[in-house]
């Protein structure tokens, strides 16, 4: 079991280097933004793995924070993509 | 430029008070396990991020009528009371006191002054953070 859980670790982090790769030489922004997205996924997901392999609880909220800084950093993202700024002093102009 | 953002103001509204309460959990998580008023500053930070994004500075002004550079010294006047406050005692500077208390509601709980120290420490975070994105994003 734990030979399964350390080749899955291993698995985890050789997908967040092919999207690492599609970061760095993503053709297009929004390319460079899934990606980060899933590198996100994939840090929680080794978590997970990380604290089955240590059998300890700490990790949980590590996850859920995690997983929210991501969430904000997508939603900021994508607005800045879409509209070009990200706070706006004033939403109907 | 007007656009329909229907989606991510209606999640807002839901998911700042899950941010918010998850910062809370975290804050008083503190001290045994992972946690404190630093990183529960910054989840609050994150949460009212989240709410600029949805809406814009002047609803949030509206919606949390608090001047962020005021809670930044109330912040740095409650931890260093905290820290100060055991020169009074006799012992050295920084020194925490705890004891076990029976609540109502709680039962037996252990109450530590080191708790208020970072209650200044999360308004401190809290404080400076949103006085820099204000700032930052203001202008234009």
């Amino acid at each position: 079991m734990m030979i399964f859980i350390w080749v899955c670790l291993m698995l985890v982090f050789l997908t967040m280097l092919g999207t690492m790769y599609r970061v760095f030489r993503g053709p297009s922004v929004p390319d460079r933004l899934i990606a980060l997205d899933g590198i996100g996924v994939m840090l929680i997901s080794a978590i997970a793995l990380i604290s089955i392999l240590f059998d300890t609880r700490f990790f949980i909220d590590v996850i859920l924070l995690i997983a929210i800084m991501s969430f904000i950093g997508t939603v900021s993202f994508s607005k800045f993509i879409e509209r070009g700024e990200i706070i706006e002093r004033d939403h109907n102009r | 430029m007007k656009t329909n953002d229907v989606i991510l103001q209606t999640t807002t509204k839901l998911v700042f008070f899950i941010i918010f309460l998850f910062s809370i959990h975290i804050f008083f998580a503190g001290h045994y396990t992972p946690g404190g008023g630093f990183v529960g500053g910054l989840l609050t930070t994150g949460a009212i991020i989240l709410l600029l994004l949805a809406f814009d500075l002047k609803t949030v002004q509206k919606a949390l009528p608090f001047n962020f550079t005021i809670m930044t010294g109330i912040g740095l006047l409650l931890a260093l009371g905290t820290a100060s406050g055991s020169i009074f005692f006799n012992v050295p500077f920084f020194t925490h006191a705890f004891d076990d208390f029976t609540l109502p509601l709680f039962g037996v709980t252990s109450l530590h002054t080191a708790m208020i120290f970072d209650a200044g420490v999360f308004l401190v975070v809290v404080g400076s953070a949103i006085t820099i994105i204000q700032s930052i994003g203001g202008d234009s």
